[in-house]
């Protein structure tokens, strides 16, 4: 969430384990205790194959409908199924839970659940000693040791003395649960992920009703499995409640307080995207056009957009990235709300055509989820590095808007924002998400659609100039001298037929003109109509007013960074934090509020493209605190880094 | 400055923009089929045609079921709202001064598409030219309709979207050889496949004519350029094999100076239902002049020009002394002298038949460096479903399905809870 609750347990994360013990009677007369956490850490870990994205999935909707707060992070291969027990090929869900307003996945996970001997060799080092590890023991055979590394069994030799393990057989137990549904032993196996969700869920006390309709409609035209992992499931719960091994269980409170009033669901940033995007097109009263080519991790836009068709969206795969933009450009001449959703590599495809739509002046919205780059680079992680092409990657002079999500819900408001942009100033906009965004989820509330930003368009119908003898004629490039935009006028509207395109255009007319004067005046009137774009002032948080440090942040280091400035006040420091939502322009207000602090410090998952435009601009000696390793922040580093720059 | 402003009070004369329906009479169709009357109503979409258009949709589309087809075909531009009054030539006249080359065959083509245009009778509003980078795609910008010059080789994908998002719309692509060919090969072969409702002309003068005359990817092999000082060493592209081989519905060829001809293509092409990829060959006086003479000149024309007719056997040569004939060996065609004993056996041109192999036989006839034996007209005119129509009705089937789209409902999903303040 994204509200300003200061929470003195996000402080550290060994504060957790305080709070009331009671003991209930188990099914079996077993007592088992009771401890109440403020917050968990769950990481589920296992191969590519092994169902781990559904697994945590699952268990953050068990989490969301429980009314904690959340925030996840998907993380998995790019290979759709790497090499089998392999390194590369670990796929891994964590996720981050709390009766209070949380801002990331968490730094270290609580708990590790790993599926095999590789996933635990992956995610070892990220848990810290005292953490709880369970293992699925069925795996970890001397062959599959082996294959990572292992010379003796980490479950044996002692390395994980410090650690409480718990060595369950997975595998074994789900074939055991299953033995009646008729199924082979290889189709049984499959279950085993549901085992562990059971097993957790169990552990944290989550509703299991959720996942069993779930399980019972996705495998609706197979009954047989729909029960056999409702068994699996249902096996794994009983599991936990009945084996000595696991004496404790956990509650984590509902985050009653962290909430304003209203009706939430989880969302992730890709689906928020999406329902902006559709919420845009009825607000302007506009069908929605996308022209998109598959590419990682945009690709979900696309399949979530090609579901509303009833609600007049139009999605068209193309045959390349070109085409993509290409053809939803052809759209916004004709008057639709036009999108393309792409990452990184498609944007560098799309560059000419942004060219185009800046030239044209239509309405058009460039969605990037980046990832790390460059060139094929990272497909599944997480980068901010497109920040410097968005803002200047087309020849000549092409300024584009450029609007950045802070969270995985904010994408909903940002693709309204984007798109209010672009309706208002004719112009191309690009839309900067991020791997970590898109994948990740938080619970979002949802917001009544009378709330929703009034979008609509008036097109072009008449004549909007007379020539010195009189005749009403219509100029394609007269523009509205508040804010520069160019009249839209769609074809079909009698009487206003004109011709556009990419050479240069005579102002007012729009006809090709070659006029040295005539230039000048088109590159710098274009750039003051995207100068002159309405945003929002900067709000800074700096409580009491005592900082001298400022942070500033963009896109989705929102949340590490806001949880590290958490941590820093509770110990005592003051450091004042914005974050941009508005990266071209700028918001009126920047230079002035960078002006108010001796120090300027800028964290970016790039090697400083932010911080380069903010010196650039503003010549403020700004300081780049950097990191290009495919993940998120951890708010630990973070604060560690703001600390050193506060103290300095 | 001066000079572009004179052209406009010019234009401001002899176009008249208030003239005929105004605006606020909303021309019906217009206010109907507008995108925003789009969002508000998919299924709304096909009210802006006339009552008789939808008719006529809905007998076409009943023919094509009792057919036998559970395939749904739409007359080519049915949902393109009339016009008023009559129209002419000097309708379509933009106030742009033509820049052409003086000589350039392109100066034909455009006299000939703006003559033509009257024939359609469609609004004039709702016809767009979409061009690429070339000397042919400056077309645009003489036509008096709404109309895109844009980026070199992607005006077919542009077209793809204006087309596949308003179905009122009459929208043809204005390209060239190396625009259409090289830099924008991969669009045109998708659009032939997807069969959108495009009319594609593509001006074929096998060379680089803005560029300054380099070799273009249909100039002959060993063709000497400013680039190829030795001669080009890449094989040709025949645009009309390449469309065959693409799926396309519709695939015609034609040349520059024979009005009457080119005229009759482009109607054929019009009535299309679907991509119709019409090959225009085009004199460039400056870097290859008289490319296609041998096609032009009288006497040479009757040993090379084999014009193709639709149910007529294909013959050519001075009183039809020459025909086409399949070899019964290979199952390929070639050129035969009619005799009694043979006349039998000349092919009769069947631009509809359902597989593709005629026609593609027939677009390997002439001889690439001569250009002996070169057919044209319409080598293949065949049903298939349009694109942006089936597209159109997956909207339709949604709200039939779902009901038109409830955006609280969207945003509300499945799993909630409510937290009480």
């Amino acid at each position: 969430m994204t509200s300003q609750v200061s929470s003195p347990s996000d402080q550290a994360d060994e504060a957790d384990e305080a709070g009331d013990r009671r003991g209930i009677p188990g099914q079996h007369g077993v007592e088992k205790e009771v401890r109440r956490l403020d917050r968990v850490i769950i990481r589920f870990a296992g191969d590519s194959g092994d169902g781990m994205q559904l697994t945590g999935d699952r268990f953050t909707s068990e989490t969301a409908s429980f009314g904690n707060d959340l925030s996840t992070l998907p993380n998995f291969p790019a290979e759709i199924r790497a090499p089998a027990g392999t390194l590369p090929g670990v796929s891994s869900f964590q996720l981050h839970f709390a009766d209070h307003d949380i801002l990331t996945p968490g730094d270290a996970p609580n708990v590790l659940v790993a599926m095999n001997p590789a996933a635990l060799k992956a995610n070892i080092a990220d848990v810290p000693l005292g953490g709880e590890i369970i293992v699925n023991t069925d795996e970890f055979a001397k062959r599959a040791m082996a294959k990572v590394g292992y010379a003796t069994s980490p479950l044996e030799d002692g390395s994980l003395d410090g650690y409480r393990l718990h060595p369950v057989p997975l595998t074994t137990l789900t074939i055991e649960a299953l033995k009646d549904f008729g199924l082979s032993r290889k189709e049984a196996e499959r279950s085993k992920n549901m085992f562990a969700l059971g097993l957790l869920s169990w552990m944290y006390h989550r509703p299991t009703e959720g996942t069993e309709n779930f399980l019972r409609t996705k495998f609706a035209k197979k009954p047989q499995i729909a029960e056999a992992n409702v068994a699996a499931f249902r096996a794994g719960w009983n599991f936990g409640e009945t084996t000595e091994d696991f004496a404790v269980s956990y509650e984590v409170s509902p985050a009653v307080t962290a909430f304003p009033a209203g009706t939430y669901r989880n969302i992730s940033g890709n689906l928020a995207l999406s329902y902006g995007l559709v919420a845009a097109s009825q607000q302007a009263g506009l069908p929605l056009y996308l022209g998109s080519y598959p590419i990682t991790p945009a690709s979900d836009i696309l399949h979530e957009l090609s579901k509303h068709k009833n609600f007049g969206v139009r999605t068209f795969q193309a045959e390349d990235e070109i085409a993509g933009i290409g053809a939803a450009l052809g759209a916004a001449f004709g008057g639709a709300l036009a999108v393309t959703t792409t990452s990184g590599p498609g944007v560098a495809l799309k560059s000419e055509t942004i060219g185009l739509a800046v030239s044209l002046e239509l309405p058009l919205l460039v969605v990037d989820i980046q990832r790390g780059g460059p060139s094929t680079g990272l497909p599944t992680k997480t980068e901010q590095a497109d920040l410097l092409q968005a803002m200047y990657g087309r020849n000549g002079e092409a300024p584009v808007p450029i609007v950045a999500p802070r969270t995985p819900a904010d994408c909903f408001d940002a693709a309204l924002e984007a798109a209010r942009i672009a309706l208002t100033y004719r112009t191309p906009v690009f839309l900067l998400s991020d791997g970590y965004l898109a994948n990740g989820s938080e619970p979002w509330r949802i917001p009544d659609t009378s709330e929703l930003p009034d979008l609509t368009v008036a097109f072009a119908t008449g004549p909007n100039h007379t020539l010195a003898d009189g005749t009403e004629v219509f100029w394609p490039y007269k523009r509205d001298p508040r804010i520069l935009a160019r009249p839209w006028a769609v074809p079909g509207t009698p009487g206003l037929e004109h011709r556009i395109g990419g050479i240069e255009k005579q102002d007012g007319t729009g006809n090709i003109s070659y006029d040295p004067a005539n230039h000048e005046l088109m590159v710098r009137t274009r750039q003051a109509k995207i100068d002159g774009i309405a945003v929002p002032e900067l709000e800074v948080d700096d409580p009491g007013a005592t900082a001298r440090t400022l942070v500033l942040g963009w896109g989705s280091t929102y949340g590490p960074i806001t949880a590290a400035v958490r941590r820093l006040r509770a110990a005592g420091e003051s450091i004042a934090q914005a974050h941009l939502r508005h990266l071209n322009p700028f918001p009126g207000n920047l230079g002035e509020v960078l002006g108010r602090y001796d120090r300027v410090v800028v964290p970016e998952m790039n090697l400083g493209q932010l911080a380069t435009l903010i010196r650039a601009r503003y010549l403020v000696d700004a300081r780049s605190h950097t990191q290009v390793n495919g993940m998120p922040f951890k708010a630990e580093q973070l604060a560690a880094a703001l600390k050193e720059s506060i103290d300095d | 400055m001066t000079e572009v402003s004179e052209m406009t009070e010019r234009a401001a004369g002899t176009t008249g923009p208030t003239e005929g329906a105004g605006p606020a009479e909303g021309a019906g169709p217009t206010e109907a089929t507008g995108p925003a009357a789009e969002a508000a109503g998919a299924a709304e979409r096909a009210e802006g045609a006339t009552a008789e258009r939808a008719e006529a949709t809905a007998e076409k589309a009943e023919g094509a079921r009792a057919a036998g087809g559970a395939v749904k075909v739409r007359e080519s531009l049915t949902l393109v709202p009339k016009a008023q009054g009559a129209q002419s030539m000097k309708d379509f006249k933009s106030d742009q001064e033509v820049r052409w080359c003086p000589g350039c065959g392109d100066y034909a083509i455009l006299a000939a598409v703006q003559g033509f245009m009257p024939e359609l009778g469609l609004a004039k509003e709702n016809i767009v030219f979409v061009s690429g980078i070339g000397c042919s795609s400056r077309f645009p910008y003489y036509m008096n309709t709404y109309g895109m010059h844009s980026i070199h080789g992607r005006a077919p994908a542009i077209a793809t979207g204006l087309a596949s998002s308003r179905p009122d719309l009459s929208v043809w692509v204005v390209t060239g050889d190396g625009d259409a060919l090289s830099i924008g090969g991969n669009h045109l072969i998708h659009a032939l496949r997807r069969n959108v409702n495009l009319k594609i002309l593509l001006f074929n003068n096998r060379i680089y004519g803005l560029t300054k005359g380099q070799y273009s990817p249909t100039s002959e092999l060993g063709k000497v350029t400013k680039s190829t000082p030795m001669g080009s060493l890449d094989a040709p592209f025949n645009p009309v094999s390449l469309a065959i081989g693409a799926e396309a519905t519709f695939v015609a060829r034609t040349v520059d100076s024979d009005r009457k001809h080119l005229t009759e293509v482009l109607r054929a092409a019009a009535d299309h239902p679907g991509t119709a990829l019409v090959e225009i060959y085009q004199n460039c006086n400056i870097f290859n002049d008289g490319a296609f003479e041998v096609l032009k000149d009288k006497q040479q024309a009757q040993e090379a020009v084999i014009r193709l007719e639709h149910g007529r056997p294909i013959r050519f040569g001075a009183d039809g002394a020459k025909g086409v004939v399949r070899d019964p060996a290979t199952g390929d065609l070639r050129v035969v002298q009619v005799t009694a004993a043979n006349e039998a056996d000349v092919l009769v041109h069947d631009a509809r038949g359902e597989s593709p192999t005629t026609a593609f036989a027939l677009s390997r006839l002439a001889d690439p460096d001569t250009l002996h034996h070169t057919p044209i007209g319409v080598f293949r005119s065949v049903d298939r479903p349009v694109y942006d129509t089936l597209m159109a009705d997956q909207l339709d089937a949604a709200v039939e399905r779902g009901g038109k789209g409830d955006l609280a409902a969207l945003l509300t999903g499945g799993d909630t809870w409510t937290v009480i303040g």
